[in-house]
């Protein structure tokens, strides 16, 4: 029997797409001690997406309900705790799987040993604040305290104890979150010997995880958080159609990647569309050579993930039922991945630049009952974005890089304000080392260019691209990504408007504890890297 | 050093380049990046391709258009510094690019002919304020830092392969962005570029040692043409290391007339340069020189001019293992002339305002930011006397900015070179009307579903 659910790890009911997408109910958060699936994950999931409610899923069609249209929350994982009613008394206790070997058991191998920065209650006073939550608060006050924001306004009271910094005349936004990184995975300085970021083996290598490759000392970390970046996304490169799964990190300096990994937040398969993968692989002869392909090669992946998700589910509902279910299916580490897409614990991360490659994505998708989360450089995504705003998929692109290459041809400094204009989600991403340290002026690059189109956008609406709208597009949208009672205390404080080119991160706090200070050396951190060579500050 | 000789004439207001009319910009605040400074509510009048006047009383002449800037803030026309814009249009397709030649020794390499006045990109640089551009070959490394690790098989032009770079990239030359001509370049032999450090040292054969030998020994061959070019006419002349057509390119290298464009970066690397320049008695220019904040006294002593690129905060190869923000700032406080680059693809040529931006946030003077972005390259070919400043009797490239042009949410508001207005419209402009919710709201692209 189900003893014990987490479902209050879902803060709620969520009413705002935003804080859903952290609504995850995974495999790992239950404690299940007599694991009974009596209607397979994928039927259910399913059977939501098209509004046909089983009788098992009948619970599920309030929560399902509350969160339809948001991205990040599928079906199937608010269909898991449907399958919690009641079953039958097993009449066998079915033989553990070996260690390692439950794809369901071994979800987290690499947990996270991420501890926030030492902090203590601070009260900033007297900035503007762009809550990334729809607020620009002039002369405000924000408090946080024990690594949350504790309180955020006009007339907000600064607790006994807390510390107090000036605030006035500054800006204060939420760290800001690369949605599209490869730091640690192609690290400085760029030799072979430490590129990790494409296992360009193999059209898929959904197997890979991007964390693997992860070298924490890559100086870049350090410059990144300089630039105001609290948490990123790294993800392997576009040379295969399915490049394996990213992970999310806290910026923080760190000997180890898990000592980085954001707590809680869910994978992403980075996956890809067009010239990349048919390039790579053509070039050696194999398949995909062709956009046709790069389709028909994903297509054959997912009926293979469908089949494993399948044979899983056959077997545990006869272990449950306390059947006869012979050999349990042996653990693919591919197909676990791609599974985990089909049952919506994994977000589906797209590299795509063009429109029509980018529908028939969302095709693909439709036929396997999966859900792309974010399509990434997106160059063409304005052609798109009534279909991008209506599927709820966010774009993550750059302000105005385009025309490198046949696919990115069409990309315009417009695309962002475009897809604003229109009410799709919209991401600044930077998907390069040095970009990433300025976010805020690649999104004021567009800001200046949809204003030239007639399309303008308020910074209210711009600090998203680079905080709460990747935050949404990685899972993490109910914890970090705005300033909010609640969540965590995740703040850059600016010496100056932060679309200003001028604009410099004074301090940068993760989880209320000060990770960079621009005019305290102590916390300029030097990657072991960086030690015993010539630099400034050693001057 | 010598100063830059110039050459070859220039023809910066051509007939094809000439307005019809005068005309007045009134009511602007004109940074001229000349001796007049800042002017808080001005006029400038253009004729005939050229700046006439400016100044806070300028008579207007009878007949001009005049155009009432609002208190906008006007410049003269951004000048690349160094850029592959028009001889690369799209990075990854091969059959777009001119920008380099291959082989070894690529001195002779001249991009003139595949200057692309239809390119696309021309038109995008123009409209983010870009007049001139002083075009640079590159050898056979590449990428330029674009897009790195984007699984990208295309290195440059010509089906350079990493293993087959070259020392001598080629000449460079200058040309204005114009939509008014197809004959763009105004500007021949400006200089000759140079690869030095890890690139060269893999060109030599795998040392910088190497590299410098060769170097050394291509120059004395120069050296040695120029003064027994009767002997080679016979066909008497010793054995030369290189064609005849490279060691005509470097002839006005070794005289000191033209100057070398040397891409180099570590600190020590500069030294070496610094040396060789010494030596062979050449004028020299840096471009990268990413560590060149600790040898700024030598550079400012030297008197070599440095084009760097200001986002640059990565070791990102053993060469740049001290690259800093401040390096603006340290190598202008030294007294280095400093002109700041954007990528070198056109696509992020764009950023050449916002990189003269950052390195206001790090500590170089407003002035000094634009004067790099305009004045400053200008000098460093050797074209300052004709463009790079608003003065009279300068060639009119004239800018109108929404607002401060080196913030990235300002936009320009008009272009003028030689005098000319540029159409206002690109490729990507065109995209975005077509797609962009329509005031109406109702929307009429041309290709739906």
């Amino acid at each position: 029997m189900w003893t014990k659910v987490k479902v209050a790890k879902q803060i709620g009911v969520q009413s705002d797409c935003e804080s859903a997408g952290i609504a995850l109910v995974r495999d790992h958060d239950f404690v299940l001690p007599n694991t009974k699936y009596i209607v397979s994950q994928k039927a259910i999931a399913l059977s939501l997406r098209h509004s046909i409610l089983s009788a098992s899923a009948v619970a599920l069609v309030l929560s399902v309900t509350l969160v339809a249209g948001c991205e990040t929350t599928s079906a199937a994982q608010n269909a898991k705790p449907a399958s919690t009613e009641p079953a039958a008394k097993p009449k066998a206790t079915p033989k553990p799987l070996a260690k390692g070997m439950d794809s369901n058991a071994a979800l987290d191998p690499f947990p996270s040993t991420y501890k926030p920065l030492p902090g203590v209650a601070t009260a900033i006073v007297g900035a503007t604040i762009l809550t990334a939550a729809g607020e620009e608060i002039e002369n405000g006050t924000i408090v946080f305290a024990d690594g949350k924001i504790v309180a955020v306004g006009k007339d907000v009271a600064i607790p006994d104890g807390a510390k107090r910094v000036e605030g006035r005349g500054k800006f204060v936004t939420p760290g800001i979150i690369d949605i599209h990184s490869h730091l640690g995975v192609y690290p400085s300085p760029g030799v072979q010997a430490n590129s990790d970021g494409n296992e360009a083996t193999d059209p898929n290598t959904a197997e890979v995880w991007a964390e693997h490759s992860i070298w924490p000392q890559d100086p870049g970390f350090n410059r990144a958080r300089e630039g105001g970046i609290t948490s990123l996304m790294i993800l392997p490169g576009s040379a295969n159609l399915f490049g394996g799964r990213s992970v999310t990190l806290k910026n923080v300096p760190s000997i180890t990647e898990q000592g980085m990994k954001f707590p809680g937040a869910p994978y992403g398969l980075k996956m890809a569309c067009g010239e990349n993968p048919k390039r790579v692989y053509g070039s050696r002869s194999r398949s995909p050579s062709t956009r046709m392909g790069n389709i028909a090669v994903a297509r054959r992946a997912w009926i293979d993930a469908a089949d494993y998700n399948r044979k899983w589910n056959d077997y545990r509902a006869k272990v449950a039922a306390g059947e006869s279910a012979g050999d349990p299916p042996k653990r693919d580490l591919k197909l676990e991945t791609l599974s985990g897409v089909l049952n919506g614990d994994i977000l589906v991360q797209n590299h795509c630049y063009r429109a029509d490659e980018m529908a028939l994505m969302m095709d693909m998708a439709k036929e396997f009952g999966y859900k792309i989360t974010t399509f990434h450089h997106s160059s063409e995504a304005y052609k798109l974005a009534p279909v991008l705003k209506e599927a709820d998929i966010c774009s993550a692109t750059w302000a105005d890089w385009q025309g490198f290459k046949m696919e990115s041809l069409d990309g315009i400094a417009e695309n962002a304000g475009i897809l604003q204009a229109h009410g799709a989600c919209t991401i600044i991403h930077s998907d390069d080392a040095t970009m990433i340290q300025h976010l805020n002026q690649e999104a004021a690059l567009a800001m200046g260019v949809a204003a030239r189109a007639g399309i303008p956008v308020s910074r209210l609406e711009a600090i998203k691209w680079i905080t709460a709208n990747p935050a949404r597009a990685m899972g993490i949208g109910a914890k970090t990504g705005s300033l909010e009672v609640g969540k965590m205390a995740d703040i850059v404080l600016w010496d100056r408007d932060p679309f200003s080119t001028y604009a410099l991160a004074q301090t940068v706090y993760v989880d209320g504890g000060i990770a960079y200070d621009r005019n305290d050396p102590a916390t300029h951190a030097r990657s072991d890297f960086d030690l015993g060579r010539p630099s400034l500050e050693q001057k | 050093m010598k100063p830059f000789a110039l050459a070859l004439a220039l023809a910066v207001s051509s007939p094809a380049l000439a307005a019809a009319e005068p005309i007045a910009i009134i009511n602007a605040k004109i940074e001229t990046v000349g001796p007049a400074g800042t002017l808080a509510s001005a006029t400038l009048v253009m004729d005939n391709g050229k700046i006439v006047a400016v100044g806070p009383s300028v008579v207007i002449p009878k007949g001009a258009k005049i155009i009432d800037a609002k208190g906008a803030i006007v410049t003269p026309g951004l000048v690349a510094a160094t850029t592959s814009l028009g001889i690369s249009e799209i990075e990854q397709v091969p059959s777009t690019r001119d920008d380099g030649a291959g082989g070894q020794i690529g001195a002779a390499f001249n991009p003139a002919a595949g200057v692309n006045p239809d390119a696309p990109t021309i038109a995008l640089a123009r409209l983010n304020g870009l007049t001139r551009a002083f075009l640079t070959p590159v050898a056979g490394r590449s990428g330029n830092g674009a897009h790195a690790h984007d699984d990208s098989a295309f290195d440059t032009a010509g089906g350079h392969e990493q293993d087959d770079p070259t020392l001598f990239a080629g000449q460079s030359i200058g040309i204005n962005l114009s939509a008014n001509t197809p004959d763009l370049i105004f500007k021949t032999n400006a200089g000759m570029v140079l690869e030095f450090g890890e690139s060269a040292a893999a060109a030599a054969g795998g040392s910088r040692g190497a590299s410098l030998i060769i170097l050394k020994r291509v120059l004395a061959d120069v050296r040695h043409f120029a003064a027994n070019r009767a002997l080679y006419d016979k066909g008497e002349g010793r054995d030369l290391m290189v064609s005849r057509l490279d060691l005509e390119a470097l002839v006005p290298v070794v005289q000191g007339k033209t100057p070398l464009l040397v891409r180099v970066s570590s600190a020590n690397d500069i030294r070496q340069v610094l040396k060789l320049a010494k030596e062979e008695n050449l004028t020299i220019v840096l471009e990268g020189a990413e560590e060149g904040w600790r040898v700024a006294s030598d550079l400012a002593a030297a008197k070599v001019p440095v084009i760097i690129d200001t986002q640059a905060a990565l070791p990102a190869s053993f060469e740049t293992l001290a690259t800093h923000l401040r390096n603006a700032q340290i190598l202008y406080q030294a007294g280095v002339q400093v002109s700041i680059m954007g990528s070198r693809d056109y696509n992020n040529l764009r950023q050449s305002r916002m990189n003269a931006g950052t390195a206001v946030a790090h500590g170089l003077p407003y002035q000094a930011a634009l004067a790099a972005i305009t004045l400053n390259p200008a000098k460093i070919w050797g074209a300052d006397k004709e463009i790079g400043s608003i003065e009279a009797g300068k060639a009119a490239d004239v800018v109108i900015w929404s607002g401060d042009p080196l913030e990235g949410q300002s936009y320009a508001t008009a272009v003028f070179i030689a005098g000319q207005a540029q159409p206002m419209t690109s490729r990507s402009t065109e995209l975005a009307a077509r797609y962009k919710p329509s005031a109406d709201g109702i929307a009429r692209p041309a290709y739906r579903n």
